[in-house]
């Protein structure tokens, strides 16, 4: 790898990328993400290693197979394109590698029972884009994710990267960029959507030699995954956002906080750095043009609140993750008392291209107040699980039935969840509400940082509240009284509920402890996690009633007041629950309808899970 | 490394001295402690007492600011691991799918808490919260493997294969 000392050296290597390219046979793009790695992926990736081997394509090993980041549609994996032509196959299996070598890459045959199949109207996909999952989307973030084998710089390069980078180090003042920033309108996409250029310039403004730049990839949202999937994925356009907000505000030094779960992000984006070293597009002196920045990865520590600004920085100076009151902004004093700039994975991503192709180019996708893409991890009860991106705006219900197929088992949506812990449900009346920053919070949730839980009518609300309580109480810091103590006392009320023991005026109560951790918590995390109860009180209510007043749950979920029955009608006597019930809680002879002996049972499901006639219900 | 066997006093004080080596020549302001700590229990998979203590005898720092760092941090274990980790997702999108009950099936058949490990130094048990595999909810993950969509059902059957992968483990 040799040093690149001009901006036109970059352009000289990323033209030879780029021919390379253009004839370079076929090549095999894998999603190495972690759901196809949950199904599989690596034994996918081996198997079609070996068969390229047996037909002597190993020497190209490199060029030919990529191992990706997230292509998104995760429901699918594990998931391989070919390209240039983008064929998708879905649900590979190791066994299939030997046709996929054969017939996909050294012919140019294309295997139909590996394409995907709309099991709404049998259509089938031969490509990528043809698919209503990807056609509706709009991937400015997530477009290159199949192209790029995100340990090699150089296909980076071919993709166009590190092009904002070398125009601006020679034809932009930092005032320009940061400029073309404000002017695109980008908001911040960690989830309170503050608007970037007006926090760059802050920090800009703020009078010191020294000042740190913070891309914050801890994603603590429990039920998300998008930030790891541009880490993990497309780890130099995060890398060239940082570049280019430290040349705006004028930074030299930059920190990533990467959440401790995600050991791939962490690998792939300290090799990241230390390629961009080696090209000398890191570093000091960078491209010759006299600017110098370097970046140093930190690991996370496992704390939902270090997702928290202050907390994050206090956990960057080594100490226990604890947030401070915020009377002085971090663009002002921030990490170790210098003005800090601190954004999230998202908001970085976006800059490269913003700076690229103009704040105009940006602002016709999305809403005036809210432009450009989001990034949702779509998931829960609904049929395609993943990640989608879409512009701002677009209404819940397009992003559900046109993108996200609709329901699983085409049941009716009760609610959708959205901004993770710190978020709230929204009923599906709702339903035709754009997702943007304002029409969220004014339904009492939020954007957030992109979560999306589809849920349906075997959803408790009580439940969902619960469990979102129980982890915001886990982990709060307990630094102060509203969110430590308040915190708990909501959950315990809730799990009085959720057991058959709540009182109508547990309501009330939970109402008041809301609104003082409101008012009175010091940071979002405090303030924020009523958010969830108070949502599905207010548009739910109807369901607390039913576990107090009749101690039932109407979704069959809260375990405490559920009970399983036999039908007699229906039941063969074959025997299956009575195997595999682990309290011998069912009683019957041979070919008779057996019963539950419900003092026994445990409530654990898994004599329905079995029966082959559907002849045990839930109530 | 990761290692299953107890170390020594001696071994874990040597190993650590390493790690601390490399931390040496950082001022006060660019000591990362919580770096420190995480590369030992990269090596160790839990944070050795006597590791903690070498730490603050040779980097002169109170041994109760190591502590309140390991025991704010979820991703430090003060005890150590099971030769096998159970790791059950509770992320959201699991939980909806139902993580709940076989996370409650899991603990009854293991008969450990959410972060406990067994006795014999057979299993750890874990729950985390979102692994990015959401689209296989409910999912657990065992030793790095992940087993997803996973029904009541199929918990039994994997914990005893899991235990019969030890027992020849143990034997062989
Ligand atoms: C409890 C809590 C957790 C948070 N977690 C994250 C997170 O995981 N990732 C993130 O980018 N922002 C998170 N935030 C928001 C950050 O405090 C901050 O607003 C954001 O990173 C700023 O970046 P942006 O302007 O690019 O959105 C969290 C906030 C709170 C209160
Ligand atoms: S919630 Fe379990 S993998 Fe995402």
């Amino acid at each position: 790898m040799v040093k690149l000392k001009t901006p036109q050296e970059l352009e000289n290597l990323r033209a030879s990328l780029q021919k390379q390219l253009k004839y370079s046979a076929k090549t095999i793009s894998i999603c190495y993400g972690s759901s196809c790695k949950a199904s599989g992926a690596e034994e996918v990736i081996t198997a079609i290693k070996n068969e390229l081997e047996k037909n002597n394509l190993e020497t190209n090993l490199e060029r030919i197979i990529k191992e990706t980041g997230c292509h998104g549609f995760c429901e699918q994996g594990p998931l391989v394109l070919i390209k240039p032509q983008n064929i998708f196959y879905c649900r590979v299996k190791p066994e299939d590698a030997s046709r996929i070598v054969k017939k996909s890459i050294i012919k140019n045959e294309i295997i139909a029972d590996l394409l995907f199949q709309d099991p709404q109207n049998e259509n089938i996909f031969t490509t990528e884009e043809e698919i209503p999952f990807y056609k509706k989307q709009t991937r400015l973030l997530m477009q290159h994710n199949s192209d790029i084998d995100p340990r090699r710089l150089e296909d980076y390069l071919a993709q166009g990267g590190y092009s904002a980078l070398n125009k601006v180090l020679t034809q932009n003042t930092p005032e320009e960029i940061l400029e073309k920033v404000k002017s695109s309108g980008l908001r911040g996409r960690g989830g309170a959507g503050f608007p970037t250029g007006q926090k760059w310039e802050s920090c800009r403004q703020a009078e010191s030699e020294i000042k740190y730049l913070i891309c914050n990839a801890d994603e603590g949202d429990p039920g998300c995954f998008q930030d790891a999937s541009l880490v993990e994925g497309n780890p130099h356009q995060v890398l060239e956002g940082m570049i280019l907000g430290a040349y705006a505000v004028g930074i030299t030094t930059g920190y990533i906080y990467i959440r401790y779960e995600y050991p791939v992000a962490v690998r792939n984006f300290r090799e990241a750095i230390e390629q961009a070293r080696d090209y000398g597009l890191l570093g000091e002196n960078i491209l010759d043009s006299g600017f110098s920045f370097d970046v140093q990865v930190k690991r996370g520590g496992g704390a939902f609140v270090c997702g928290e600004s202050s907390a994050l920085i206090a956990s960057l100076e080594g100490r226990p993750g604890e947030p401070r009151d915020k009377y002085v902004r971090n663009t002002k004093k921030g990490l170790w008392g210098k003005p800090t700039l601190l954004n999230n994975v998202k908001t970085l991503a976006s800059v490269p291209l913003i700076v690229e192709k103009g704040s105009d180019w940006f602002r016709q996708f999305g809403t005036s107040s809210s432009p450009g893409t989001m990034i949702f991890s779509l998931t829960g009860k609904i049929k395609h699980t993943g990640l989608v991106e879409i512009p701002m705006g677009i209404s819940m219900h397009s992003l559900i039935w046109d993108i996200g197929g609709g329901i699983r088992n085409d049941k009716p949506l009760k609610a959708v969840q959205t901004g993770g812990p710190s978020g709230g449900c929204i009923p599906a009346a709702n339903i035709d509400l754009p997702l943007d920053y304002e029409h969220l919070s004014n339904a009492g949730s939020m954007l957030g940082s992109g979560g999306m839980i589809v849920m349906d009518e075997n959803t408790c609300m009580v439940d969902v509240a619960r469990y979102f309580l129980s982890f915001t109480q886990q982990e709060s810091c307990g630094k102060c009284v509203p969110c430590r103590e308040g915190g708990k006392h909501l959950l315990h009320t809730l799990n009085k509920i959720t057991r058959g023991e709540g009182q109508i005026t547990d309501l009330t109560l939970i109402r008041e402890i809301s609104e003082a951790m409101q008012k009175g918590a010091l940071c979002n995390l405090g303030r924020q996690a009523p958010n969830p109860v108070l949502t599905t009180l207010h548009y739910f209510e109807n369901e607390y009633h039913r576990h107090i007043m009749d101690q039932k749950c109407p979704a069959g979920v809260c375990r405490h007041l559920i009970s399983f029955y036999i039908s007699t009608e229906d039941c063969t006597g074959c025997g299956k629950c009575m195997d595999v019930c682990p309290e011998e809680a069912i009683r019957g002879e041979k070919r008779e309808p057996h019963h539950i002996l419900q003092g026994e049972c445990n409530r654990c499901g898994i004599c329905q899970e079995v029966c082959p006639e559907n002849a045990i219900s839930k109530g | 490394m990761s290692q299953h066997t107890i170390n020594s006093k001696e071994q874990i004080e040597q190993i650590t001295l390493k790690i601390i080596t490399s931390y040496r020549h950082l001022s006060e302001e660019e000591m990362d402690w919580i770096a420190l700590l995480q590369d030992i229990q990269d090596q160790f998979r839990y944070l050795p007492p006597d590791g903690l203590k070498l730490c603050a005898r040779e980097l002169n720092v109170p041994l109760s600011q190591l502590y309140s760092i390991a025991t704010f941090y979820t991703c430090f274990s003060l005890a150590p691991r099971g030769k096998t980790e159970i790791q059950v997702c509770m992320g959201t999108a699991c939980h909806i799918r139902g993580a709940e009950p076989i996370l409650d099936k899991i603990l009854q058949q293991l008969a450990l808490n959410p972060g406990e490990t067994s006795p014999d130094l057979e299993y750890s048990l874990e729950t985390v919260n979102c692994v990015g595999a959401c689209a296989r909810g409910p999912l657990v993950i065992i030793n790095s493997n992940y087993y997803g969509n996973l029904t009541m059902g199929q918990v039994e059957n994997l914990l005893s294969k899991t235990r019969d992968i030890n027992g020849e483990g143990k034997n062989g």
